[in-house]
């Protein structure tokens, strides 16, 4: 796969996207508005419709939502990146494009915090139903079970 | 030779001598001491033989602790039963929650009466032996139906209910199959049908029908006394865990216990009727082989004949999966009756044109 | 953290019931061997309308351990994730290790590798076996395919020391080299298993009532398997080619040969016999590297103290259940900055609803069974 064509092709269908290097695919950064938009294209006209891991990251100044795409037939991998505020982290669902967002995302508001609009189902999936608090942030503290090293 | 009829004759005299006009009582309470008396014994050896069965097919070996290679496993079950604390729930119905597995032990030592254990040796030869016994086997469904309702529990009432429509159902096979033996002894009396069998038992002398019926017969009587691959109705890892949920220590001992004398009394009477009972396997007109025959006993001859169709049934649980409760009456109301409709055509064809052996 | 308890309502009612409308748990607690799984089932009359499963039994928030963990050590955290593919996982995490460090793993190690993920496929899928013909009723496969299982078992514990949660895999290759018994017990393993898998066969596979219960049962399309990421022997069964040895082939896999057991009709059926085949090509492929390990180095030279570089990496591997990913994102430290891990289980799970609804409740332990769930993989 052609990372040029991919970046001009992720270049013309979002202009703010920003591109990351290093990795071992191409890591796109775009703005959490128009997620939604990029999903619905990218799903349609490049084929990309496995996705195949849903993380969010806690970097000390904002969160970030990761999602790694594949598309079953070229094999083509994109990972696109979107960053978002941490005192209100909202980005758009993708469940009903891939289904299986629908359990990923509900473990990253369950353990980040991060709002999905218009998720058909969005609450806590893995922690009790009473739990407070975003544990995998890094700002989480929990005195008694919790051992700081 | 050891025969059981004249020591019971002997003590038939015996009594009319020393009790008089007592006598019939006595011999009930003696009836009653040896039907009690068989039902523990066979549930002890029933319970262990099928742990044993069951290791053995598992390339395993089974109770092999307590008493002389596991022999006494269920004697130890029994106390811890006995031991445990029988809970009743707190909104079920008291008197049906007790009342239910008295009908169902009861029904299985009724249904101990027509049985002929040995030559001379049988409770009551009723001369409706076989209506007797249909009859009697279908009161077990109320047993059963009492059980799931009187738990209050939804559960249980669904199991009850499950339960009850597949024993419903597959007594029709079963009586469908038995017909076809009446009606090639001509005779309900068990006395008569055994006798019948004198010159080769009704599975030889009745090829192709009765055979037919007798696979019938087994499938039936697999499926009435809710054993796998039969048994949604108490299945562990179904999702309505059965009738006799709510049941603990002695209560629940009751039904166990039921459960397997039934098992020995429909292969007694698949015995009775398709193997010849506590007749010897005689060949017609082949004197000196029957005579060698007859020198076993008859006991051992119907002792042999029903554990062997015990031990067949025992396999079948713990070779074949579960079927799905829509399944089973599949079978059942798709394939079993319209070929044991046809079967008891062709027997009644047969009886009458004289073409068994 | 946690607030006093209260009663929490179960979330199925969170929408009204409708009349005629039940709903039941299945679990946590399971007869069957399949974990702590809670299931909350909305049912009318026999027919399923919703299945929800409520996770989080089994819960050791290990990604978040895994941040205090050096990268020698939260490898073996992972043996506890999936425990029947134990070897597998921690294959993943020391490749990731690997990739950051930009290490170069040694033939021998790498054939050694190979070797143990093949023979803890067998094993989990043996079991598997076992513990779906259990909840179908019969009880008897569960023992015959123990017995396998326990010659996997002691072969593993004279190599690497333990019987469940072997750590045996190391950044750079394994930690112990092979004992030298382990060559003749494994061929002695191949020819036992081919003939007693021919006796299971006969058991549960040519079973009419096993067949009635499980064909067209469950049946998930190639598009809904993709769509909810399932992977491993759940989209195999519905055509989706997108077994990891041989699309991204990893650790010398590139070198073999074996085939992707494809099945089309995606149901319950299809499932099973996609894994029964597979296992006779991890035999396949065991018989041919068997004969052939090559002398070496079963470990690279490696730090003391491994410090990956900033940046991320990711790795996956084919585990007995589907695609395993492991993601870290690492700042430089000598501690991961995030791991994600990427269970197939948890995808394979959310398919549950949509293939057992509108089913009968008798077909769920047929359609649950073949999902091949082990519910540590799926909470982490």
């Amino acid at each position: 796969m052609d990372t040029e064509v991919l970046k001009t092709y992720f270049s013309a269908l979002e202009p703010l996207a920003t591109f990351e290097e290093g990795g071992e695919w191409l890591m796109v950064q775009v703005p959490a508005e128009n997620w939604k938009n990029i999903a619905r294209k990218v799903i349609t006209e490049r084929n990309y419709d496995f996705l195949f891991c849903v993380t969010c990251v806690d970097f000390k100044t904002h969160l970030t939502m990761v999602y790694h795409l594949r598309g079953m037939q070229t094999d083509e991998t994109v990972v696109v990146k979107i960053q978002l505020n941490r005192d209100q982290p909202e980005v758009a669902t993708v469940s009903d494009i891939w289904r299986t967002a629908e359990f990923h995302e509900r473990e990253a508001y369950e353990m980040f915090g991060v709002q999905f609009t218009s998720h058909p189902d969005l609450r806590k999936l893995i922690l009790p139903d009473d739990f407070e608090g975003f544990p995998m942030r890094k700002d989480f503290e929990d005195p008694i079970n919790m051992i700081k090293l | 030779m050891f025969s059981f009829q004249q020591l019971a004759q002997q003590t038939h005299a015996w009594l009319q001598q020393h009790t008089g006009s007592f006598t019939v009582l006595v011999e009930c309470a003696i009836v009653a001491v040896f039907a009690i008396t068989l039902f523990a014994v066979l549930g002890l050896v029933l319970v262990l033989l099928e742990r044993k069965v069951a290791a053995h097919i598992q390339i395993r070996v089974g109770p092999n602790r307590v008493g002389p290679a596991g022999l006494l496993q269920t004697v130890a079950d029994t106390l811890k039963l006995l031991m445990k604390e029988g809970l009743v729930p707190n909104l079920a119905d008291k008197f049906l929650f007790n009342l239910a597995p008295f009908i169902v032990m009861m029904v299985a030592m009724l249904l101990l009466a027509p049985v002929a254990f040995a030559r001379g040796i049988q409770i009551w030869d009723i001369n409706i032996g076989v209506l007797y016994i249909s009859a009697i086997s279908s009161i077990s469904v109320i047993g059963i139906l009492m059980a799931g309702w009187s738990s209050n529990n939804k559960y249980a009432m669904l199991g009850a209910m499950r339960s009850g429509a597949q024993i419903v159902s597959y007594e029709l096979s079963a009586g469908f199959s038995v017909l076809c033996i009446v009606v090639l002894s001509g005779s309900l009396r068990i006395s008569d049908i055994i006798a019948a069998q004198e010159n080769g038992w009704w599975i030889f002398k009745g090829h192709i029908p009765v055979l037919i019926s007798f696979v019938i017969f087994i499938i039936a009587v697999t499926a009435e006394t809710n054993r796998a691959p039969f048994d949604l109705a108490e299945a562990e890892s179904e999702l309505t865990a059965g009738f006799h949920t709510e049941y603990s220590g002695m209560r629940f001992a009751l039904f166990f216990l039921a459960e397997y004398i039934n098992i020995f009394i429909v292969c007694a009477i698949g015995a009775t009727l398709f193997l010849g009972g506590w007749m010897p396997l005689h060949i017609a007109h082949w004197e000196g082989f029957n005579h060698v025959m007859d020198y076993i006993p008859s006991s051992v001859w119907f002792m042999g004949k029903t554990f062997a169709l015990i031990l067949l049934i025992m396999w079948f649980r713990w070779t074949f999966p579960r079927l799905r409760v829509d399944q089973l009456l599949t079978l059942e109301w798709k394939y079993l009756l319209p070929i044991g409709l046809f079967n008891l055509l062709l027997v009644a064809i047969i009886a009458i044109m004289g073409w068994h052996f | 953290m946690y607030s006093e308890t209260t009663i929490v309502t179960p979330d199925a009612l969170q929408q009204p019931l409708q009349e005629g409308q039940l709903v039941i748990n299945v679990g946590p607690q399971h007869p069957a061997t399949h974990g702590v799984l809670h299931l909350v089932i909305t049912l009318e009359g026999e027919t399923i309308i919703k299945i929800e499963p409520h996770l989080g039994y089994i819960h050791r928030s290990i990604e978040k351990m895994s941040e205090s963990l050096t990268y020698r050590q939260f490898i073996y955290v992972t043996s506890r994730m999936d425990y029947l593919s134990a070897h597998i996982n921690n294959l993943a995490c020391a490749m990731c290790v690997e990739k950051g460090m930009q290490l170069e793993v040694p033939d021998r190690a790498q054939v050694i590798r190979i070797i143990m993920s093949e023979l803890t496929r067998i094993a989990s899928h043996e079991l598997w076996i076992g513990a779906m013909a259990m909840d179908l009723g019969a009880f008897t496969p569960f023992f015959y395919t123990f017995r396998e299982r326990e010659t996997i078992n002691d072969i593993m514990e004279q190599t690497c020391g333990a019987r469940l949660t072997m750590n045996y895999m190391v950044p750079g290759g394994v930690m112990y080299d092979l004992h030298p018994e382990f060559v003749a017990r494994v061929k002695s393993f191949v020819v036992q298993f081919k003939s007693k898998v021919s006796e299971l066969e006969d058991l549960v596979t040519d079973n009419i009532i096993f067949r009635n219960r499980t064909v067209g049962v469950g049946v998930l399309s190639k598009a809904d398997a993709i769509s909810y990421g399932c992977t491993g022997p759940v989209a195999r069964a519905s055509g989706v080619d997108g077994d990891i040895r041989k699309r991204f082939p990893y650790s010398g896999y590139e070198k073999l040969q074996f085939e992707q057991c494809l099945e089309f009709a995606g149901d319950s059926f299809a499932r099973y016999i996609v894994r029964i085949r597979e296992m006779y090509q991890s035999i396949h492929i065991i018989e041919q590297l068997i004969d052939a390990i090559p002398n070496g180095d079963f470990q690279a030279k490696t730090k003391a103290v491994i410090k990956l570089p900033k940046g991320e990496f990711y790795t996956r591997v084919e585990t007995a259940r589907g695609e395993l990913g492991v993601y870290i994102v690492s700042e430089g430290g000598t501690t991961p900055y995030r791991i994600k891990y990427r269970s197939p289980g948890f995808s394979n799970l959310s398919a549950l609803n949509h293939m057992a609804k509108g089913s009968k409740i008798g077909d769920l332990m047929a359609t649950m069974g073949t999902l091949d769930l082990v519910i540590p993989d799926i909470d982490r």
